[in-house]
């Protein structure tokens, strides 16, 4: 409880205080504070419980790399689970809770887990939990789950909006450090299009925390001096709080830009968050380098933080994590952070140097104790004192904090994210970025350049070059006068001395002694070290752990590191939420609705809908005392067939085909044919894909010699389109013909029944309907309506005398309102989608439960339309020798033995005395309907040899429904098998 | 990923359907002696790791069906042809 504010320096608003409180209890801050900074200025350092073993945990890192200190953001609907406190920008009226205990943090049941450790080891789950295997479902699972995990989500539906937004630029700078700006104001400089993201509010990066000297001003200065420069820039764009999560093909990045979450509430039509996608010709990957843990015991205790990260909290935030420290180091971070402590007035028990040899480097007056390593860290809930050793057996030191480095690991995710490895440095013990070629390059830190200097010169010529590569003409300026301090290191990736626990991933609680267990137990390479362990599985990606993890393994198995290599980076950089990867795209935004040009008929008329597709289809029109859709449907078929029925069939595909090769292109799609279709004829058309499978069915009328009218299935109105398109393209260019989908352009309406021609005439101006101007079949233009062009169809799916009229889209809620007044004598009927499946069942015509990508046109009973003629898509594949086996499924009519059972779609077919298994199966019901003309179900199968076997009693079996009756194989048509009506 | 539509110019790949390989050519002969073609031609895909000619339709677009030679392995995209000349310059 030693953190403390100073009493001055920081870039904190000291002017501008704010209250939040966390876990209930208020605290004060300022603007320019992290929600980390702030608590630590409170003297807070547990803020959360480990996932595994509940362990005590603090404040580790200044940046988004933060493992330990994650909390639950906000209250209510704007609950945000596992925030990292290092990324959260203070605001006034905060609230944060702390996440993975029980009852309180501070005093926390899971943490006798810790006792339990011996059963937690790598593995555990796959060793523990295996018996008794019914155990698993009913108590290991729930136990695990409440015990471990990290926050909870919340139900309530986020009442926030989420953007997405693209962009285009010359240059796309991830970065804004000494590298990045200097690459940022290059290529700006030029002229170039450039975008400069970066995930901090304050452009700089570690110059916000960092004592540098650049051109004799201060490195924080020479950032706003830097980015005033950028503003100034016309065709520069600064992006702060953005942070760039993925690097894709054809050099496009992702990338999230917090626009509000540093506020209490969104602005009125501000996002949260918007989810950008970059377009960069060139790119420019500044994004430095994350400070390495030391492994060692008790290196999770709160107050043992990165070394790097104790100077960002007391040079920028101007808080000190405590009253005395000690440094345990293997590189220059440690003696660097040591002068900082001391020029703050903060004691620094000694810097510790587990190199033997280690360079004479100023620790700013702090002892330093050469060859030394920490192998404990003691205290009670607050850390006193450290064990260390140096060859004299074990000493003891007091401090109340530990600043730790064990080096620097380039971040270089984004470099690696379409798939190149990074390469080994020896030099700085560390992986860069991999060479990607001149579109994205790396530079500064995340180069594995460690000094001031190279990334100040690397970024400017980076920007230069890649401004020249877009087209501009740019120079590098001469490189800024600088202090470079000299950075060596000798690797110390595990302290072996000691026996406490000592963490490799804090979050995931993978210790050093897990990994070499795993080592032990086979599992040597390093991505199955990963999935045994969980290490680098947790939400920081292994940002923290991942490279200690190859290190220890690269010890355990005696391979160099660089032979072990790292794990695959994959995007996200960082987590993303859910919210913006939707968008606005949720609720009723989720999908297009596709209304019919009669759904204002429709609507007016009762019609329940049903989502067909995007479309919203009429299924069925309630009426006033009727109990269920059945009653409706009953209703619906008797009146048409008894007087006269009006169905939407507007979502039909239609397709206006026109050219002198029109008759020659159907020829070639349509395994039937063409050439004797006249003219102001409609002909039913069945299509094949080229592997002999029924494609798709419907009419086609010839309005002109070169002129036809393709209708199609509503399920592949699109795709039938695209397989036109593709056959005339691709195989045959030489027709001339043309087509285009007119499906929306059309409103197309049923008109059905023996008094359908009544109904009609009377809106027709210009023609007699009898059998010899309209027969079967017939096709033709007409006027309506005093002079509306519509299109009239007699065909037929109900089999009844039945027409399809056509009218332009805007003339269909008309059309159709004059249709029901002149129809009213007979009493016209609106039916919907159900009542027309009833009817077509009741015919035996075929549809999508038919049509199902397995059948051939012989299965259906259609062979005979298949042409000899001919070369049609499908032709030849249709004749292979399982397509026309004997004893395929093929349609057959069905009805139940007792006319009250039910009949259930999907139910098999077993022939009777048979045992109902795979081997005796013989086939399924496709269809079923109650028909009210026949008052019993009826319905069409798929059956083997169905078409040899009407009459013939079968079993139906249906182990879902727990149905098993005797039914009765039949002709497919159950209706007017003679097809008076349709004539009539 | 952006791909050169030639009547329109480059577009993101979201305006573009993948349908697959376009080296196999479809068979003229429907003699029974020509079924292996037809079977090669239906079934038969290469599946190389490099530089292959696919099918892609300018579905979201202007309806156009083109061929790009696609790097499988680096997904860039080198060219990119109307599917109608392709298939003109195979004699169709």
């Amino acid at each position: 409880m030693s953190g403390h504010r100073l009493s001055q320096g920081g870039l904190i608003d000291r002017s501008a205080p704010l209250k939040f409180t966390f876990d209930g209890k208020p605290y004060q801050g300022f603007r320019g504070d992290t929600l980390a900074s702030a608590i630590l200025a409170n003297g807070v350092s547990l803020v959360g419980r480990s996932f595994k073993y509940h362990r005590p945990r603090g404040i580790m890192t200044a940046s988004s790399a933060e493992p330990n200190a994650l909390v639950e953001l906000r209250e209510g609907a704007r609950t945000e689970p596992n925030t990292r406190m290092t990324m959260v920008e203070l605001y006034d009226g905060l609230i944060a809770k702390s996440q993975n205990r029980w009852p309180s943090l501070n005093f926390d049941i899971g943490s006798i887990n810790q006792l339990a450790s011996p059963i937690f080891v790598a593995g555990f789950y796959y060793k523990t939990f295996m018996w008794p295997k019914a155990f698993w479902e009913k108590l290991y699972e729930p136990m695990i789950r409440r015990a471990a995990g990290l926050g909870r989500a919340t139900h309530e539906p986020d009442p926030d909006r989420y953007e997405k937004a693209y962009a285009h630029c010359d240059v796309l700078v991830i970065g804004a450090g000494p590298a990045g700006l200097s690459a940022a104001v290059t290529a700006g400089r030029a002229g170039a299009r450039v975008l400069l993201a970066d995930e901090g509010p304050v452009l700089g990066g570690s110059l916000l925390y960092e004592n540098e000297e650049i051109d004799a001003t201060s490195g924080s200065d020479w950032a706003q001096e830097v980015v005033a420069e950028l503003v100034s820039l016309r065709d520069v764009t600064l992006m702060p709080r953005t942070t760039v999560f993925g690097w894709y093909d054809d050099n496009i990045f992702g990338a999230v830009e917090r626009v509000a979450d540093h506020k209490m509430v969104p602005g009125p039509h501000e996002p949260r968050q918007r989810y950008w996608r970059i377009l960069a010709k060139r790119a420019i990957l500044a994004t430095g380098a994350e400070e390495r843990a030391l492994v060692f015991g008790g290196n999770d205790r709160p107050g043992v933080m990165l070394a790097s990260a104790v100077r960002s909290y007391v040079n920028r935030y101007a808080v000190s994590p405590g009253r005395t420290a000690i440094v345990f180091t293997n590189n220059a971070s440690g003696y660097r952070t040591s002068r900082d402590l001391r020029s703050k007035g903060i004691r620094v028990a000694a810097v510790m140097d587990s190199r033997k040899d280690a360079p004479k480097l100023d620790s700013g007056g702090a002892p330093i104790v050469a060859g030394a390593v920490i192998t404990r860290v003691e205290g009670g809930r607050d850390i006193e004192r450290v064990a260390f050793e140096r060859g004299r057996g074990q000493e003891r030191l007091e401090c109340d904090f530990v600043a730790m480095s064990g080096g620097f690991n380039p971040n270089v995710h984004l470099a690696c994210h379409r798939g190149a490895k990074p390469e080994w440095k020896e030099d700085i013990q560390a992986f860069s970025a991999p060479r990607n070629g001149s579109r994205f390059v790396a530079v500064g830190a995340a180069n594995g350049s460690m000094l001031i200097s190279q990334c100040l010169r690397e970024g400017a010529e980076a920007g230069a070059q890649a401004a020249n590569e877009a087209g501009f003409r740019s120079k590098a300026a001469p490189t800024p006068l600088t202090k470079d301090e000299s950075y060596n290191i000798k690797p110390l990736w595990w302290v072996k001395e000691g026996s406490s626990k000592a963490f490799v991933d804090f979050q995931n609680d993978v210790t050093a002694k897990d990994i070499l267990l795993t080592v032990q137990e086979g599992y040597r390479h390093v991505e199955l070290t990963k999935r045994y362990t969980t290490l680098g599985m947790a939400t920081d990606g292994g940002r923290m752990s991942g490279i200690n993890g190859s290190g220890i393994v690269a010890e355990a198995t005696g391979k160099s590191i660089a032979e072990v290599g790292t794990t695959t980076f994959r995007p996200y950089y960082t987590p993303v939420s859910f919210g913006v990867i939707a968008g606005p795209f949720k609720g009723h935004h989720f999908q297009p609705v596709r209304q019919t040009p009669l759904h204002e008929w429709a609507e007016e008329n009762g019609a329940v809908f049903v989502e067909t597709g995007l479309w919203m289809r009429s299924s069925w029109f309630p009426r006033k005392g009727e109990s269920d859709w059945l009653e409706s449907v009953i209703r619906e078929v008797k009146a048409t067939r008894e007087s006269v029925g009006l169905c939407d069939v507007s979502t039909l595909g239609k397709i206006d085909i026109q050219g002198s090769d029109a008759a020659e292109f159907l020829n070639r799609v349509y395994c039937n044919g063409w050439n004797t279709l006249e003219v102001g004829k409609a002909r039913y058309g069945l299509m094949l894909r080229e592997d002999g499978i029924v494609f798709d069915d419907g009419t086609t009328s010839r309005l002109g010699e070169d002129h036809f009218f393709m209708t199609t299935t509503t399920a592949n109105a699109a795709r039938v389109m695209s397989h036109l398109e593709f056959c005339h393209q691709a195989l045959w260019p030489d027709l001339d013909v043309q087509y285009v989908s007119v499906t929306e352009q059309w409103a197309q309406m049923a008109v059905a029944g023996p008094m359908a021609r009544r109904s009609l005439q009377k809106i027709c101006e210009n023609v007699e309907l009898n059998d010899q101007t309209f027969p079967y079949l017939a096709a033709k233009e007409i006027k309506i309506l005093g002079g509306v062009t519509a299109r009239l169809f007699r065909i037929s799916f109900s089999g009844e005398h039945a027409y399809e009229l056509s009218v332009p889209a805007d003339y269909g809620n008309m059309t159709a309102r004059a249709l029901m007044h002149a129809g009213r004598e007979f009493g016209i009927t609106p039916y919907g989608v159900e009542a027309l499946s009833v009817m077509r069942i009741e015919k035996g015509h075929v549809a999508g439960g038919e049509l199902n990508g397995t059948t051939t046109a012989t299965d259906l009973g259609l062979e005979r339309m298949m042409s000899k003629k001919k070369d049609y898509i499908g032709r030849m594949m249709a004749q292979r020798e399982e397509m026309t086996r004997k004893d395929r499924e093929m349609v057959v009519g069905i009805r139940p033995v007792n006319q009250n059972d039910r009949l259930r779609a999907g139910a098999h077919i077993l022939s009777k005395g048979d045992a109902a298994s795979m081997e005796n199966d013989q086939g399924y019901v496709s269809s079923v309907a109650f028909s009210p003309m026949l008052g019993r179900w009826v319905g069409l199968a798929l059956c083997k040899r169905g078409r040899e076997r009407h009459g013939e009693i079968v079993q139906l079996f249906d182990g879902v429904y727990g149905v098993h009756l005797e039914a009765e194989l039949c002709d497919p048509v159950h209706y007017d098998k003679e097809n008076r009506k349709l004539y009539a | 990923m952006r791909i050169r539509c030639p009547y329109c110019g480059e577009r993101p790949s979201e305006e573009f359907t993948y349908l697959g390989d376009a080296a196999p050519e479809r068979p003229l002969s429907n003699e029974p002696s020509s079924m292996d073609e037809w079977f090669d031609y239906v079934y038969l895909r290469d599946n190389p790791k490099g530089v292959m000619q696919e099918y892609w339709h300018h579905s979201g677009g202007c309806r156009s069906w083109i061929v790009a030679v696609r790097d499988t392995e680096t997904h860039e995209i080198s060219s990119t042809v109307a599917a109608r000349d392709f298939a003109k310059g195979r004699g169709r």
